[in-house]
């Protein structure tokens, strides 16, 4: 069945009322009935929680085969405690049939991979795919097709008691006896723990790991000792130099530059610009350096940044410090500057992924933005844009927060070189649509701006503020004519994973590739 | 194949950005940026066993990459080298709109290029004449014979020095304030006016240093130099900001224009304007203001 942004969605993945997508904002209104989460009493008073082992930790939690295992990504490409966790479940206790539910998975869980070629891992729901997990993945070797959600989707179905958690584990920077977590004190320290913080509260186990035990209490607690089973000290959760670089730092690319520019002009031209204007940027080379222009354009005009979210790194928190932005509220950390910042700098707040983007609740913050920057790894014409697939369709990427951010916010600009090597980025379809172009306005490339005709009024302030703009289609052509249109990709038909728009709606799918010969 | 248009001798050339011809990844959009011309370079920039490489790359950038209003123009192997003449041949073939003579010394320098081109243009059945000339000055002999090159072929549309090469000559190296150069710029001026054609300042190769280019920038434009040579995209804009003219400048250039047009419909030479006796020693500079106010955006097609 076609769906809004004209994908052929299998009938046999419509089972149990889900829907295709229908388009922005079409479950707007309606009741939902959330799962109650499955906790056990505590009465008796304890000590600790203190577990020698992972493994002893699984066995208290019950842990057995089929389960689902949910994980957090704020320790990113250093991360340790996913592989630890799933070696202990399947080559101590000698589980199968398991499924992740991560926040997002990358080349740091390689070894999972051998874990689905073995049958072990049967399910992984994540927001984020990369490295060996996405290409067996691709290649179809896991036994159910993988579910990706956004940041936003993702506690939405976990609320929703579509994903149901049988044990969340907490990489923990530090934790106290009981539970108490905090990305920051210890020496690995990430910053917010937001992701963690939704699957804490509704798993019906939470394992928390550590390599830094603080004296109790360790407030104020990010991940709350009241949710938590077992508390496991490990020698070491990461790597630190992969979860925090030392400083994002801005593109000094020409390219980079001039694009951020035109974001930043793109920005100042419209309406929404004016003082205690919201924002998120990614930390992309030119949607970080979009900070440096934008704040010119808020000096000039005199006026205030009121609260920026997301993903938080230094230029950020330095526009806070300077006291041009209000508010700070972070969901990840990507650098040291702003795990350093976190509750620290005030004005500066964590928030869980829910918060922050969830759609099936009364706020997220994501629906009171004015403006997010975010890069593509491809856009077409009818501005859907992919975040995922590479040009061999090969799953490698991450919506994260990226489709919760564009539906949400008044303007979503994509920033994005036109070609990348060899590959055009604006082509006529995207290999997968991610985020659909009808929560798309502006596309700001090196080579010209395109504004989405669903946005007269935006075309019409670029016009007013003599900002030169073509159609998306001049874009495409342009791209083409300089390295060629590739052939279609061929597929298929083994599903190999869904994408859920972040309603819960199916926006795509990815089949499994056909050898390229 | 990409129909170039025919080259101007007199345009506006603010910037001339370096790039080195091998790199294809440079020179395949260097016009998204925004600089009036691109300096696409054989010479120093490429390693003595990659000349033949460079060329290849060269020739099939200005044959497939449509580069729009950007001017086009190479900087060839001196005449000293083995290369200058087979630079040449790419050039024309491909069709640059302009090639830049290294360490121009002599009007005999020029004159011997512009015989080469004038055989390559044959050759590839270019029209007569399309390729235009620039000289860079490099040493004091160039600099003392600036007049002589300026005037030397109706190809030559301006000159320019190049620091590097000049400074070592000169025993000397970059100083704020550019007493270095100062003799040498002002010779190099008053030749290029005396000639009738533009004059480029050199590069500012210091890319950390903001202040000392930005004062560059601004002494050039003091000066009188029409643009300058930058090696970095970067550091476009902050030139194209200076050399804009000021809108008084751009009201009264429109007003001399428009007077003059309706003056000299009437028959009359000499007028006033706010007071101020106007002749026709205006009109090249006014109109000149008014093609560097539209180039900076600053002025909409309509009156003029």
């Amino acid at each position: 069945m076609k769906n809004a942004v004209g994908r052929d969605i299998p009938e046999s993945l419509l089972t149990g009322g889900r829907e295709v997508y229908q388009g922005k904002n079409y479950m707007d209104g309606r009741y939902i009935q959330k799962a109650a989460p499955y906790t056990r009493r505590c009465e008796t008073p304890r000590e600790s929680k203190l577990t020698e082992s992972i493994a002893k930790a699984l066995k208290d939690c019950g842990a057995k085969s089929g389960m689902t295992f949910s994980f957090h990504h704020h320790l990113r490409d250093g991360d340790y405690v996913v592989n630890m966790v799933m070696k202990s479940a399947i080559e101590e206790l000698g589980l199968t049939d398991l499924t992740i539910a991560a926040t997002s998975l990358g080349a740091a869980h390689d070894p999972v991979a051998g874990y689905i070629e073995q049958g072990r891992v049967i399910g992984i729901q994540t927001s984020g795919i990369r490295g060996r997990i996405g290409e067996v993945v691709s290649a179809g070797r896991l036994k159910t097709p993988a579910v990706i959600r956004s940041h936003g989707g993702r506690p939405r179905a976990i609320e929703g008691g579509e994903v149901h958690i049988d044990i969340a584990f907490i990489a923990a920077p530090t934790s106290d006896c009981m539970g108490n977590c905090r990305g920051i004190g210890g020496k690995s320290n990430c910053g917010s723990l937001g992701y963690a913080m939704t699957d804490a509260k509704y798993a019906d186990h939470v394992v928390v790991i550590t390599d830094c035990l603080v004296d109790f209490p360790n407030m104020p607690a990010s991940v709350e000792a009241i949710d938590v089973d077992s508390v496991v000290v490990v020698g070491s959760i990461g790597d630190s130099r992969k979860i925090a670089s030392a400083a994002a730092r801005i593109s000094q690319n020409p390219r980079d530059l001039m694009m951020a520019e035109n974001v930043a002009k793109v920005i100042a031209s419209t309406p929404y610009f004016k003082d205690g204007f919201s924002f998120q940027t990614g930390v992309g080379g030119p949607s970080l350096a979009a900070n440096l222009f934008l704040e010119k354009y808020m000096d000039e005009r005199n006026i205030k940044m009121g609260w920026a979210i997301g993903g938080i790194c230094g230029p950020m928190v330095e526009l806070l410090k300077k006291g041009k932005v209000g508010k700070v509220i972070d969901v990840q950390d990507f650098d040291l500057d702003g795990v350093n910042s976190i509750n620290q700098t005030p004005g500066h707040f964590e928030m869980s992924a829910s918060q922050y983007a969830n759609p099936a609740n009364k706020g997220a913050f994501v629906n009171k933005l004015d403006y997010v920057v975010l890069a593509a790894l491809e856009i077409d014409t009818g501005f859907n844009v992919n975040v995922l697939t590479g040009s061999d369709g090969v799953l490698r990427g991450a919506p994260g927060g990226h489709p919760d951010t564009a539906a949400g916010s008044k303007c979503c600009i994509i920033v994005t070189p036109l070609i990348r090597g060899r590959m055009a980025t604006v082509c006529e379809h995207v290999v997968t649509v991610t985020t659909p172009g009808d929560c798309v306005d502006v596309l700001v490339t090196d080579y010209g701006i395109a504004v989405n005709p669903t946005r007269p009024d935006l075309a019409a302030c670029l016009d007013a503020a003599k900002i030169p703009h073509v159609t998306i289609e001049e874009l495409k052509e342009k791209a083409y004519s300089l390295v060629g249109r590739p052939d279609d990709l061929e597929w298929e038909d083994q599903v190999v994973a869904v994408l859920e728009a972040r309603d819960g709606t199916i926006l795509d799918v990815v089949r499994k590739i056909k050898p390229y010969t | 194949m990409i129909p170039r248009p025919r080259p101007e001798r007199f345009r506006l050339r603010r910037t001339m950005m370096f790039m080195n011809a091998q790199k294809p990844g440079l020179i395949k959009d260097a016009y998204i940026y925004g600089c009036d011309s691109i300096m696409l370079d054989l010479e120093d920039a490429v390693a003595e066993n990659q000349k033949d490489a460079a060329r290849f790359s060269l020739y099939h950038a200005l044959k497939t990459i449509d580069y729009g209003d950007t001017e086009v123009i190479v900087r060839i192997n001196g005449l000293d080298t083995p290369h200058w003449q087979e630079d040449i041949r790419v050039c024309v073939a491909g069709g640059a709109d302009g090639i830049r003579i290294a360490k121009c010394e002599s009007a005999q320098d020029v004159l011997t290029v512009e015989q080469a081109v004038e055989t390559a243009e044959e050759e590839f059945a270019v029209e007569k004449g399309r390729t235009l000339l620039m000289a860079a000055l490099e040493s004091p002999k160039g600099i003392l014979n600036a007049y002589e090159i300026c005037s030397a072929s109706e190809r030559m549309f301006g000159v320019a020095i190049s620091g590097g090469d000049f400074r070592k000559c000169m025993q000397t190296t970059p100083q704020r304030g550019g007493v270095d150069m100062l003799a040498a710029r002002g010779q190099m001026l008053l030749a290029a006016r005396a000639a009738g054609i533009q004059c480029f300042d050199t590069v500012f190769t210091d890319l950390d240093d903001e202040e000392g280019f930005q004062a560059e920038v601004l002494q050039n434009k003091a000066m009188g130099f029409d643009g300058k040579s930058l090696i970095n995209p970067r550091q476009i804009r902050f030139v194209h900001q200076v050399f804009a003219p000021t809108e008084k400048e751009i009201i009264q250039a429109e007003k001399i224009l428009l007077a003059y047009r309706e003056q000299s419909a009437a028959g009359v030479g000499v007028f006033t304007v706010d007071g101020k006796m106007i002749d026709i020693a205006f009109i090249p500079g006014a109109k000149r203001t008014i093609q560097l106010a539209k180039a900076c955006g600053m002025y909409e097609e309509g009156a003029l």
